[in-house]
């Protein structure tokens, strides 16, 4: 029996208590393409992945799956991968203490008379790497490697299991642009060895860059699926989001009032490399009311930079920093919150949340102070938390639902009420938006938007330009620990950005 | 004028409070279960007012570790010395009294002063030198024990002084027992009513009224059960009083006060706790330090108890604890668990031991019995929170 794809899904649903996550999802994939998969967070895209890579074992869901034309039903992820199906998601699960060879090969090692081939497992690597183009010995050890270079390490670990079927989960999320030009390079070189490539990014150029087709998930439906070619990224966004987008960056016109903060030759060596200077001289300032946007290509010190002011830097810090005028040295984060500052971490999952702890525990986690006296006033907490949940429309079902429960896109506007509770007049935001859905985006902007009009002063790190030209009153662009320039927010443009963050002067 | 804040979710704490959370239903629904199995094999002994005064008592100790030990395993530690803590402790307080002729106060006072200080000791090495409490606590068992070893000479110290004695075996007069069944009685049904003003001063949901004078009825019912059980023997034990008043202490701590929030938080994400501003060092070095404390008290009443300091005194007391602990659900990866829970699981071990000690059982069989309890516990606990996900 033949039929033209080598993958379709058919009328894929799942059902989690109360919610409905897939409704007859349809997806058909052609051999040798790169598939796009977009939609909002929550969309379903993450559990038809779980439901394709046996991750929900057959039975758990309803409808079919067929590759290259043959039923399939998966029991669990070995049966998937002996299939041909190999996920890299969006968080690598690569071991950080084993070499790069081990990792390749891990479960799978070559073996001699029973005993690991330890010369065939680092030949095979290396030829493997090479078709990822990685130029490293496969006997370095993965912590030591960047996070692009792991992703890569990814991807040959899924050709060696001869992966027909490759899927990307947000590969882009975590790489700096040239990581990613590098990885489209890879993805296409994998496309004419004739391999198939499920894609899943909310970069809409990288998918218009890289993808045959798109297929666009929303509410748990397939809303559609075509050619690149006959699309736009607006017809794509509207598609996900049912509406069209008029206003993604509601800018507003900002008065900015007094020097909040000051930054004088701010310089702060690498814990790990003392000789290394991960900030080299920084200086500038924060005023009231205003939106200061930090731009710059990952690994050029943005996160350093506000962790380092926030007191949450382990590196030693050089340099004078002044807080409404006066000299000032945060010691730790308690001392930052005392003096104002909030920080809305980047990685809500690891620095921002505890996944265990209720949304309640959660926004009141760094302003229990505010909500307690001897004891936490329980009805105090309870109205704090509530008042967070309506004012940052918040969509849980209850306060106590754990945290984990949620959409990223509420994950994350629980770290943002965290530390509103906590009033700060400076808040630092590193990547707020990063992984979340176009309607929680547009919501923290008006959250941002909010702040500044109470006279806070916002400070955003992004790595999304549109969103550092569409928010910002300023922006500052970082480079290799240094500011390479500044820019206004009105006047910039995405080219002056880049030229900026890629070393140019 | 003070309008009705508009409460958009279901009030949180409503449905915990009538449903108490599955996993004390299942915890409590097998402590009846392990009852009801004794009272019928051992013909109704078991559940005589006697044998519940016993095992109170016995449980006593273990429930009082049970305290700390889940406060440090929720902060993601482990405390491996508590029993040698308890015997140099002990022995203390005995060698104090016996040898030195010191009286109760001082000598009380001393080992509670020792346990305190063991608790910055190890709280020092684990919080701020960073050495893994798992070992700072392995040396500290052996350090501890060797020091009663010596400071013992290899004897038994006793015998002690009445008075003192009387902290481990002591019971209270009916009357007094009555009396603070009558204050615990009160004192439940003020606060209870207060939560109930206060929750609608602030525009929150409360149970309805007549599941709320049932909830009051049940718990003035249980107090009164208990108090009437105990003094149909011979009264209260103080060492039992000592582990409510306790209890009572470190539920407030764990639920009400930002030092328990933190160490969920800190035992549940290190890093967010760090960078949401809470002082991670300090936070979990004053968890050892109440566990200190509490070993201290542990020791001091199991030598009240056993009228003397042994060298083997305590042995295997941490086991036990961290074994309540696990089997009343705390998470050993931290950031889960709860004191109620714990002290359910401290009674669930005594009413092992307990019950197979009434049926002769082997001391072999017990062992093997509460270790597959134990694994037993963990496999129920985990099974539900995966079906609960």
């Amino acid at each position: 029996m033949s039929s033209p794809y080598i993958l379709e899904m058919h009328q894929i649903s799942k059902t989690f208590p109360g919610v409905k996550a897939l409704d007859e999802v349809e997806l058909k994939v052609f051999p040798g393409e790169v598939h796009a998969l977009v939609g909002e967070n929550g969309a379903g895209k993450s559990t038809l992945i779980k439901v394709l890579s046996g991750v929900y074992p057959a039975g758990t869901y309803e409808g079919k799956i067929f590759i290259s034309g043959k039923l399939c039903r998966f029991h669990n992820i070995q049966e998937a991968e002996a299939a041909g199906i190999a996920v890299i998601h969006q968080e690598l699960t690569l071991i950080r203490e084993l070499t790069v060879g081990e990792n390749i090969f891990l479960g799978n090692e070559p073996l001699k008379r029973g005993m690991i081939d330890w010369d065939r497992l680092y030949f095979e690597s290396r030829k493997l790497l090479s078709r990822v183009r990685l130029d490293l010995g496969a006997w370095r050890k993965i912590k030591e490697l960047g996070l692009g270079q792991q992703q890569l390490v990814e991807i040959a670990k899924a050709l060696s299991k001869q992966a027909r079927i490759l899927i990307l989960d947000e590969p882009t999320a975590a790489l700096t642009e040239g990581e990613t030009h590098n990885l489209m390079v890879i993805l296409k070189e994998l496309r004419a060895e004739g391999v198939t490539c499920i894609y899943i990014s909310h970069r809409l150029g990288e998918v218009f860059e890289i993808a045959d087709r798109v297929t666009v998930l929303r509410d748990g439906c397939t809303v559609g699926s075509a050619p690149v070619g006959e699309l736009n990224e607006s017809k794509i966004i509207a598609m996900m989001v049912g509406r069209e987008l008029t206003d993604l960056y509601p800018r507003e016109h900002h008065q900015p009032g007094s020097i909040l903060l000051e930054v004088e030759d701010l310089t702060v060596v690498d814990p790990t490399r003392p000789d290394h200077r991960i900030l080299n001289r920084i200086s500038f300032q924060v005023r009231a009311g205003e939106i200061l946007g930090i731009a710059g290509l990952m690994g050029s010190g943005r996160t350093e930079l506000v962790m380092s002011l926030f007191g949450a830097y382990p590196g030693k810090v050089n340099g004078t920093v002044r807080l409404n005028g006066k000299p000032i040295r945060i010691r730790s984060p308690f001392h930052g919150i005392q003096n104002g500052l909030g920080l809305v971490t980047e990685d809500r999952k690891r620095y921002g949340l505890v996944l265990k702890m209720n949304v309640m525990e959660n926004l009141t986690m760094a302003g229990l102070r505010q909500v307690s006296g001897v004891f936490i006033n329980p009805n105090e907490e309870l109205k704090a938390a509530n008042g967070f949940v309506g004012e940052l429309r918040i969509k849980t079902p209850s306060l106590e639902t754990q945290v984990n429960h949620l959409s990223g896109g509420n994950q994350q506007k629980v770290v943002v009420g965290k530390w509103l509770l906590t009033k700060p007049k400076i808040l630092f935001l590193d990547e707020p938006t990063r992984g979340i859905d176009v309607g929680a985006k547009v919501e923290l902007y008006r959250i941002m938007n909010d702040l500044v009009r109470q006279g806070v002063g916002v400070v955003m790190i992004s790595s999304e330009l549109p969103e550092i030209l569409g928010m910002s009153d300023r922006i500052l662009v970082m480079c290799q620990g240094r500011i390479a320039g500044e820019l206004s927010g009105t006047t910039a443009t995405q080219e002056q950005v880049m030229y900026f963050a890629t070393g140019g002067r | 004028m003070e309008t009705q804040t508009i409460n958009p979710l279901p009030a949180p704490g409503f449905r915990n409070r009538l449903q108490l959370g599955a996993k004390s239903y299942v915890m409590v629904f097998a402590l009846l279960i392990i009852w009801l199995l004794f009272f019928l094999l051992t013909q109704g002994t078991f559940l005589s007012p006697r044998n519940l005064s016993n095992l109170a008592r016995q449980m006593s100790i273990t429930g009082i570790l049970a305290l700390g030990m889940v406060l440090i395993i929720v902060a993601g530690h482990i405390d491996l010395s508590a029993g040698a803590v308890v015997a140099l402790t002990g022995a203390a307080s005995a060698i104090l009294q016996v040898r030195f002729g010191w009286g109760l106060t001082e000598a009380v006072g001393i080992a509670l002063l020792i346990g305190l200080a063991i608790g910055f000791w190890q709280g020092f090495w684990v919080c701020y030198l960073r050495v893994p409490a798992f070992i700072v606590t392995l040396g500290g068992m052996m350090i501890f024990r060797g020091v009663v070893l010596g400071v013992t000479e290899g004897r038994t110290i006793s015998p002690l002084p009445n008075g003192f004695v009387a902290i481990g075996q002591s019971f209270l007069p009916v009357e007094i027992g009555w009396v603070l069944a009558v204050i615990g009685m009160v004192y439940y049904v003020y606060a209870r009513v207060k939560r109930r003003i206060d929750r609608r001063r602030y525009g929150f949901e409360v149970l309805p009224l007549i599941l709320e004078v049932l909830v009051i009825l049940g718990v003035m019912g249980l107090i009164g059960l208990s108090v009437w059980v105990m003094n149909d023997y011979e009264g209260v034990p103080f060492p039992v009083l000592l582990l409510l008043g306790l209890a009572l202490c470190f539920v407030v701590i764990s639920r009400k006060t930002r030092f328990g929030r933190y160490l969920y938080a800190i035992g549940g994400n290190n890093e967010a706790a760090r960078l949401s501003g809470i002082n991670i060092r300090l936070t979990t070095m004053f968890a050892f330090v109440l566990m200190g404390i509490l070993c201290a008290i542990g020791g001091i009443v199991l030598t009240a108890r056993l009228n003397g300091a042994t060298t083997s005194a305590g042995t295997s007391f941490e086991m036990d604890a961290i074994a309540s602990c696990v089997i009343g659900g705390t998470s050993l990866m931290g950031g889960e668990g709860s004191v109620v829970g714990a002290i359910i699981g401290a009674l669930v071990m005594a009413s092992l031991d307990n019950g197979m000690v009434l049926l002769n059982t082997p001391t072999y069989w017990q062992y093997i019995v509460k270790g597959f309890i134990l694994m037993a516990a963990v496999l129920v606990d985990f099974q539900m929170k995966r079906r609960g996900n």
